[in-house]
């Protein structure tokens, strides 16, 4: 039999949840316990996956859950195309195909003993949300933690209970907030953009890392706040997003420069983002 | 020597053919020469650039990677076989013979790609030493010569201004196509005749350097404003390997088809949610000059052009790499104010 790096494995949908408009969270487990310790031998926190549903195609997600927790994983996604819209509409006990680990990790065994400082915005906290579980898993491992998580409106946070779990555990220090016209009556959180909110919250950089995922334009606010906090090129992460469809260094779609963002990333320290041509991001 | 009369291609075609070869020839299509395989009475022509290269055989424009039984909302995974017909590729150019390195490189690396691996092991290629070139040819520039053996497990060299062509088996591939042929084959010595000539049009390690430092060079959106954004160049291309990847369904049946793609279309990077970084021409068609000899180069350490001239010869608008290459080139004399 031929290996077929195409050829996806099957997962059964245990859960499904959603977590803010057109915003869905799916469990999955594998139907084979072989496939799953294959699985869980090779992931690490940061690698992408790629889920779909035959007929309608494929679509890569990073993986949302931590390798820490075996029995599944969990994708999150927004209903905006064909696969997506094929995916929302799969329910609790019917299958999708899925492919992967796929791409580089956060080296978070090197970040042991070190603060770390997580700065997302709307629909791009999941790929922060694995690491920030994983993290929190092995607590004892890692020193501060905190979070700066924003949307645009209350609705459009996403992991709403888990924000709740994490502001009262008491070894996070979380920090919500949304847009100006975003906001609740009853809303507790902040109101203003991210990288606003970063400068008031004023995270110390002093043995931190810096994890940052979200729209661009965030991005390019917030990192002139981080360098002002001390934080360096080196010290801040993210993950990369482009369009792809093979996920094995083939299909061409994710070049940019001479970087594959399926085999060099998705995982980049912002100094590596820096060097990459900015118009092709 | 082993010699074969130039006259008798086809009768070693056939021989193969017997042998159980699936055989592929330039042939006439029309008003085209296409490589393609030979059947009896198919008009050989190796006296132009074929239309198409030696990559079709190996990464077909179309192709099935993944099958799957439908049944209501359920699905199964299915096997999707890959093709191991032997093969005898004859008369390919020198330049497609070489290109096919890259696509070694691109199916290999880390994840072996076994629909193209299957092709790959079962193909022999034989290539034949260029007697002619036309202006578009440009394969001295880019590393290669028109007499150039790189990739080829046979190659016929045309002797006797073009009566007989020499064959020289170079691999154990080669060398068991050089047995199948058997009687056809006579020992003899012959001279082989002069190869085309090809003058080197540019100074590729010179573009590749400049390449990498104009990224943003203006002279992107000038070099592109004739381009029509139609990716024939691409799918000329002997080195072009991006992809798409498509679901056909029936009823009870999904058939994942891998259908080649290109950095040229708009499509290629647009993202379900709105966003195109490559949001103009100039940003596409520098995608493709970049890839084939900055990133590449950078990369892989191998060249993502041949030489062959095809996007030249096909370009609706009459553009081609050589003449950004050129202006290139003249950019870096102009000395420095």
């Amino acid at each position: 039999m031929i290996e077929n790096i195409y050829q996806p494995t099957v997962m059964r949908i245990a859960a499904s949840r959603d977590e803010a408009p057109d915003v869905r969270t799916l469990r999955l487990e594998f139907a084979h316990d072989q496939t799953r310790r294959d699985f869980f031998a090779a992931y690490r926190v940061g690698q992408f996956g790629i889920y779909g549903v035959p007929g309608a195609g494929e679509s890569v997600f990073c993986v949302a859950s931590p390798p820490t927790r075996q029995e599944y994983i969990e994708c999150t996604f927004r209903r905006v195309g064909r696969v997506t819209s094929a995916l929302a509409d799969r329910e609790v006990g019917q299958t999708i195909t899925f492919r992967g680990p796929y791409g580089t990790h956060f080296p978070i065994d090197s970040w042991r003993g070190r603060n770390l400082l997580f700065i997302a915005g709307g629909i791009a906290l999941p790929p922060l949300r694995s690491v920030i579980w994983n993290i929190l898993d092995r607590r004892s491992e890692f020193g501060r933690v905190a979070i700066v998580y924003g949307a645009r409106t209350v609705a459009d946070l996403v992991y709403k209970h888990e924000l709740a779990d994490w502001a009262s555990r008491g070894d996070v220090q979380l920090v919500t907030t949304v847009d100006p016209g975003g906001q609740t009556p009853d809303w507790t959180g902040r109101i203003g953009f991210v990288p606003t909110v970063l400068k008031e919250a004023a995270p110390s950089s002093d043995n931190c890392v810096a994890l940052v995922c979200g729209p661009p334009v965030m991005i390019k606010f917030s990192l002139p706040v981080l360098t002002e906090l001390g934080f360096t090129p080196d010290n801040i992460y993210t993950t990369l997003e482009n369009r792809m469809k093979c996920g094995v260094g083939k299909c061409g779609r994710c070049n940019v420069g001479s970087l594959y963002v399926c085999k060099d990333g998705p995982v980049f320290t912002v100094r590596q983002v820096m060097a990459m041509p900015q118009a092709d991001l | 020597m082993k010699v074969l009369e130039a006259n008798k291609i086809g009768e070693l075609a056939a021989a193969l053919s017997a042998a159980g070869w699936r055989v592929l020839l330039p042939i006439e299509d029309g008003k085209v020469v296409r490589l393609a395989p030979w059947s009896p009475g198919a008009a050989v022509r190796t006296d132009v650039v074929p239309v198409n290269s030696i990559k079709d055989a190996l990464f077909p424009p179309s192709e099935v990677i993944g099958r799957f039984g439908l049944d209501g909302g359920d699905f199964t995974v299915q096997e999707a076989p890959v093709d191991t017909a032997k093969t005898a590729a004859l008369c390919v150019r020198p330049c497609d013979a070489a290109s096919v390195s890259l696509l070694d490189t691109i199916f290999n690396w880390d994840f072996p790609d076994a629909f193209y691996n299957a092709r790959r092991s079962a193909v022999t290629i034989v290539s034949l030493v260029c007697a002619s070139a036309d202006e578009q040819c440009f394969c001295t520039s880019v590393g290669g010569r028109p007499d150039g053996t790189a990739g080829a497990d046979a190659v016929l060299r045309p002797a006797e201004a073009g009566a007989k062509l020499i064959l020289e088996p170079l691999t154990d591939k080669g060398r068991a196509l050089a047995d199948a042929a058997g009687a056809l084959l006579s020992e003899a010595t012959v001279t082989a005749d002069e190869p085309a000539e090809v003058p080197q049009k540019f100074d590729r390690p010179a573009v590749t350097k400049w390449l990498a430092a104009n990224f943003n060079s203006p002279l992107w959106q000038k070099w592109s404003l004739a381009c029509l954004g139609c990716g024939a160049c691409a799918f000329t291309c002997p080195t072009c390997h991006c992809f798409d990847i498509q679901d056909e369904t029936t009823r009870s049946q999904c058939v994942r088809y891998r259908n080649w793609d290109t950095c040229a279309l708009a499509l290629f990077t647009q993202h379900a949610g709105g966003h195109n970084p490559r949001i103009d021409q100039a940003a596409r068609r520098r995608q493709r000059l970049m890839h084939k000899l900055s990133y590449i180069p950078e990369r892989f350490g191998l060249v993502g052009c041949s030489g062959c001239g095809r996007c030249q010869r096909v370009c609706p608008a009459g553009l081609g790499i050589v003449e950004i290459c050129q202006a290139i080139e003249d950019i870096q004399k102009v000395p420095a104010r």
